[in-house]
């Protein structure tokens, strides 16, 4: 019988009632009394030298209140990346200033070089049109080999445009190439990892508002993260006092990675607004999230598999480049890097793994992480040359994989990537997508496609991730500078409700339904008493934000740390009403009980008791039912799976449907399995998005040719089938009191590989043998040429 | 110009200059930010509104164009004592929804289809849905949510 309410259960979501009714409350809803309008001028080239900026007819222009331009940041900070990583050769990376305005330069398309600040939006863009900047063009580098070859430079003082050369891990390196090249076979496959846009539907936003009697700001912003927005202001780009400035988040409609980051236009907003002592809003146009929302992926890889003739892996290798654009973001450097290397042990039992990453900076938008970060380029890379391996050797391509998987008896097992997964079991994730993609029955099925005139291709995946972005000590020495914990602070008011502050954000994930059924679970309070407190620095303990699947991961295990405080506390509080020694106290469905008794008080006397402290022992106790509890994990958390799908191809056009798919994921415990599902449909439609439809394209010059919803093909509807998706093959996480391993990105991992070797399968039912790979998005062009290129 | 028009019901006026749009009309002037504005090039839908009960998108359309128009919103589909009506129910139901941006397009998108065409197939509702986008659902359960309002048996479409 399914759970109604708690851990488990498929509650109903508590916000949808405000998203289904007009009432929710995003940034741009917000309107603040006096408030003003900003508008930027962003380049028109990829690379320019600006030579004069004339604001003077702009500045007389009705309703025109400040213009600034990259001069009037000279002074501040730049905004950094959050990772620091060292070259093989022991050099530090390359970290150029990132500007709140482009000032001397601009390094692509979208680089802001002014602001105008006006009494209305009109008014402001009016202004921006009149504003004469003369910007002498430079020849632009767009192409990752060329700027490393030594094309134009995007910095003038990093003559190489690499930002670092990293190797992981730099001791297995020769093993790794003598096991290569000692191998009886290998297989080698090169592939690009395309870039993609993030494309929440809600554009970013943000609103500053100064107040002159107190000095202090507020910024309402788009954040994932709205306490890491606040420290990287503080500390390095603005230097204004941390006590200062309250950033809050209101509802975020979506974030994929685009709103964990701090962008310059944040800061941009809160200097105009103590100029003109007014709130100055700003919404992006969609133009403007083409151009500068940090893109994601963009990798250009050389994977090679050594394996036995009966396909027992011997060794991963691995050379990538990674762009990172003109700038580098907060987390570009962390997501080539150790959330893409790390994983190229994927599920197996592979001895010998070696990654080298060459991030390069080019003049195109920055590129940072974007659902899944890392591990969908790790999975796409190795995914796909284990099927071309298996194509090579005659080899089943799942028996193949099963064949190297590790072992559930072999758990806790630290891969050759460096990684400890403490739990999993492959083998029945496998089984189970056995039984629910019906492969017994896919040749009838193709059978049937072929009569109608199309190829039908089944394709194949498994997939590990790392996620749970934590923690401190692991991260601290991988190069982040900043800690990975999270926090939460229950707290009981007295009339026996709670507010439960939680430094996790939600875009749209439930947070408000789902930290309710934990508490809900270990309080015996019921949900509708319980409302989640988050998106305020003002409100809520310190905490890092949502990405990474860190929600439920890291801050879940922060509220369950907080409430049992609470317990603990309130245990005290029965003792001394139940007049009782505290190891005698029971608690149980909201109930403190004397064992053995029928005398008991209810949780809300307790609470009551605790804010009514008359005949209350303070020398003892203190009053109050408050607590806060920061939690910082062991670990990552493995999440796993199994994916399927089958597609078929028209031979004549190109064209790939989608005919069905099957997700197989082990999430560890689920606390609230209809958010799950959802989330993991979410992820399938990015990851099908990016195997058959996106792609972020710029041309040689640096002009993004993708810069809007006409020309940048979102999937949409008609473009995707019902997905199946099952999580009944769960291995709890062994180190967070949850167990639970988070579900956020999966799809966005688990899809892509599946896709384009089900297209590739499909292919060679027809004879096209000689067709390996195709890069994505397989576009319908691209197939139809692969198809003929014989 | 001065413009009115009846919105959910409520007749209400304004001074819009020509070029202002319906969606900034009812977001800045009306206060009602119910509709949202996801795209510049009236591709995403999330500003979907009926106007005399066609369905349109409201940044493609200048506010002064519905001068003495019926609007309608996402504010005024509720039913009268506030609870969620037949399809907003749905959508919460099967977790139609997941940041809710794009959600009130989505609702008068399927509010419009389900007025003409009582028992949509799957396919016709993921047509009818072609002009608007969602980032987060994978559309899975939009579909399933739009089926289920139209009273249609759900229970064969993949597990929650």
């Amino acid at each position: 019988m399914p759970k109604d309410s708690g851990i488990g259960a498929s509650t109903k979501r508590v916000e949808d009632q405000r998203f289904l009714t007009g009432k929710g409350r995003y940034t741009s809803d917000i309107n603040l009394v006096n408030q003003t309008h900003a508008v930027f001028l962003r380049s028109d080239v990829a690379h320019g030298r600006i030579k004069s900026i004339d604001t003077t007819a702009a500045a007389a222009m009705p309703g025109v209140l400040a213009i600034f331009t990259g001069e009037d940041f000279a002074e501040v900070g730049g905004n950094p990346a959050g990772w620091a990583i060292t070259s093989r050769d022991g050099e530090p990376m390359k970290e150029p200033k990132r500007p709140v305005l482009a000032h001397g330069k601009v390094r692509h398309v979208g680089d802001a070089y002014a602001a105008v600040i006006a009494e209305t939006v009109e008014q402001a863009c009016d202004a921006a049109d009149a504003i004469v900047a003369e910007i002498e063009e430079l020849p632009a580098v767009v192409d990752m080999s060329a700027a490393l070859a030594g094309g134009p430079f995007v910095h003038d003082e990093i003559e190489t445009n690499q930002c670092f050369d990293w190797g992981w891990i730099e001791d297995n390196r020769a093993a790794t190439d003598a096991a290569i090249k000692n191998a009886p076979h290998v297989t080698t496959l090169e592939l690009i990892n395309n870039r993609l846009v993030p494309n929440a539907i809600e554009t970013r936003a943000s609103t500053a508002d100064y107040d002159p009697g107190t000095g202090e700001y507020t910024l309402y912003t788009t954040s994932q993260n709205p306490h890491l927005t606040r420290l990287l202001i503080s500390a390095f780009v603005m230097g204004i006092a941390e006590n200062k400035l309250r950033v809050v988040s209101p509802d975020v409609g979506g974030g994929f990675g685009s709103k964990i980051y701090h962008y310059g236009e944040e800061a941009l907003v809160l200097a105009a607004s103590k100029k003109l002592c007014r709130p100055v809003k700003w919404t992006a146009t969609r133009s403007e999230s083409f151009l500068t929302d940090a893109h994601g992926r963009d990798h250009v890889t050389k994977i090679e598999l050594a394996c036995e003739k009966d396909g027992t892996f011997i060794a991963f290798r691995t050379d990538t480049m990674a762009n990172v654009g003109a700038y580098l973001s907060n987390f570009s450097t962390a997501t080539p890097t150790f959330l893409h290397g790390t994983l190229m042990a994927g599920n197996y039992t592979v001895p010998h793994v070696y990654v080298n990453v060459k991030t390069v900076f080019t003049n195109t938008a920055p590129v940072d992480a974007y659902r899944g970060a890392g591990r969908p380029e790790a999975t796409f890379s190795l995914e796909r040359v284990i099927d071309k391996c298996a194509h090579e050797l005659g080899l089943d391509a799942m028996e193949m994989r099963r064949k190297n998987f590790i072992k559930p008896e072999q758990f806790p097992y630290v891969s050759a990537a460096g990684l400890e997964y403490d739990t999993g079991n492959y083998d029945a994730l496998v089984d189970k997508l056995n039984e629910l993609a019906d492969f017994k029955g896919f040749e009838a099925r193709r059978r049937l496609s072929e009569a109608d005139g199309k190829l039908r291709g089944l394709g194949i995946n498994t997939y590990i991730e790392a996620c749970g972005l934590a923690p401190s000590n692991l991260t601290g020495v991988l190069g982040s500078r900043v800690g990975y914990y999270d926090a939460a602070t229950v707290r009981v008011n007295a009339t026996g409700n709670l507010s439960v502050m939680v430094g996790a954000q939600s875009t749209g994930q439930g947070h408000e339904t789902a930290f309710a059924q934990v508490v809900s679970e270990m309080l015996g309070i019921d949900q509708s008493s319980i409302d989640i407190v988050h998106g305020d620095t003002a409100k809520i303990p310190f905490g890092m934000g949502s990405y990474g699947s860190r929600s439920i991961a890291v801050c879940g295990p922060a509220v369950v740390r907080a409430t049992e405080k609470i317990i603990n506390k309130a245990t005290k509080i029965a003792a001394h009403m139940l007049e009782t020694a505290e190891a005698d106290i029971e608690f149980k469905d909201g109930q403190f009980s004397v064992a053995g008794t029928d005398k008991s008080v209810s949780f809300g006397e307790v609470a009551f008791k605790a804010y009514v402290p008359q005949n209350y022992p303070v020398e003892d106790l203190e009053p109050g039912l408050e607590e806060t509890a920061f939690y910082d994990p062991g670990n990552f958390t493995y999440p796993a799976g199994a994916y399927a799908c089958e597609v078929e191809v028209d031979p004549e056009t190109g064209k790939v449907t989608v005919e069905n798919f099957t997700a197989v994921d082990d999430f560890g415990n689920v606390v609230n399995p209809m958010i799950v599902t959802g989330q993991v449909h979410g992820g399938i439609g990015q990851g099908i998005g990016q195997a058959l439809l996106e792609n972020c394209s710029y041309d040689d010059n640096g002009q993004l040719l993708s810069a809007s919803y006409m020309d940048y093909a979102m999937p949409r509807a008609s473009d995707l089938p019902f997905y199946t998706v099952d999580h009944s093959c769960n291995t709890p996480c062994t180190h967070n009191p949850l167990g639970v391993k988070g579900c956020g990105e999966a799809g966005a991992i688990g899809s892509p590989p599946t896709i384009v070797n089900a297209v590739i399968n499909a292919l060679h039912s027809a004879g096209h043998t000689h067709v390996t790979h195709i890069d994505m998005p397989v576009s319908p062009a691209r197939v139809w040429a692969a198809i003929n290129a014989q | 110009m001065k413009i009115s028009m009846t919105v959910n019901g409520e007749a209400v006026s304004g001074e819009v200059e020509g070029r202002t749009l319906l969606v900034d009309f009812l977001r800045n002037d009306l206060k009602m930010t119910g509709t949202h504005i996801g795209c510049d090039t009236s591709q995403c839908g999330a500003c979907t509104v009926h106007v005399n009960g066609m369905s349109v998108k409201s940044c493609s359309i200048l506010a002064a164009e519905a001068d003495g128009a019926y609007v309608a919103t996402i504010e005024g589909q509720a039913n009268e004592d506030g609870s969620l009506n037949v399809i907003q129910q749905a959508f919460q139901d099967h977790h139609g929804l997941q940041c809710g941006f794009c959600t009130p397009g989505m609702v008068m998108a399927a509010t419009e289809l389900l007025k003409h065409n009582k028992k949509p197939t799957v396919a016709e509702i993921r047509h009818h849905l072609d002009g608007n986008i969602c980032r987060c659902t994978g559309y899975h359960n939009i579909v399933k949510s739009i089926m289920a309002a139209s009273g249609q048996d759900v229970s064969s479409i993949a597990a929650e």
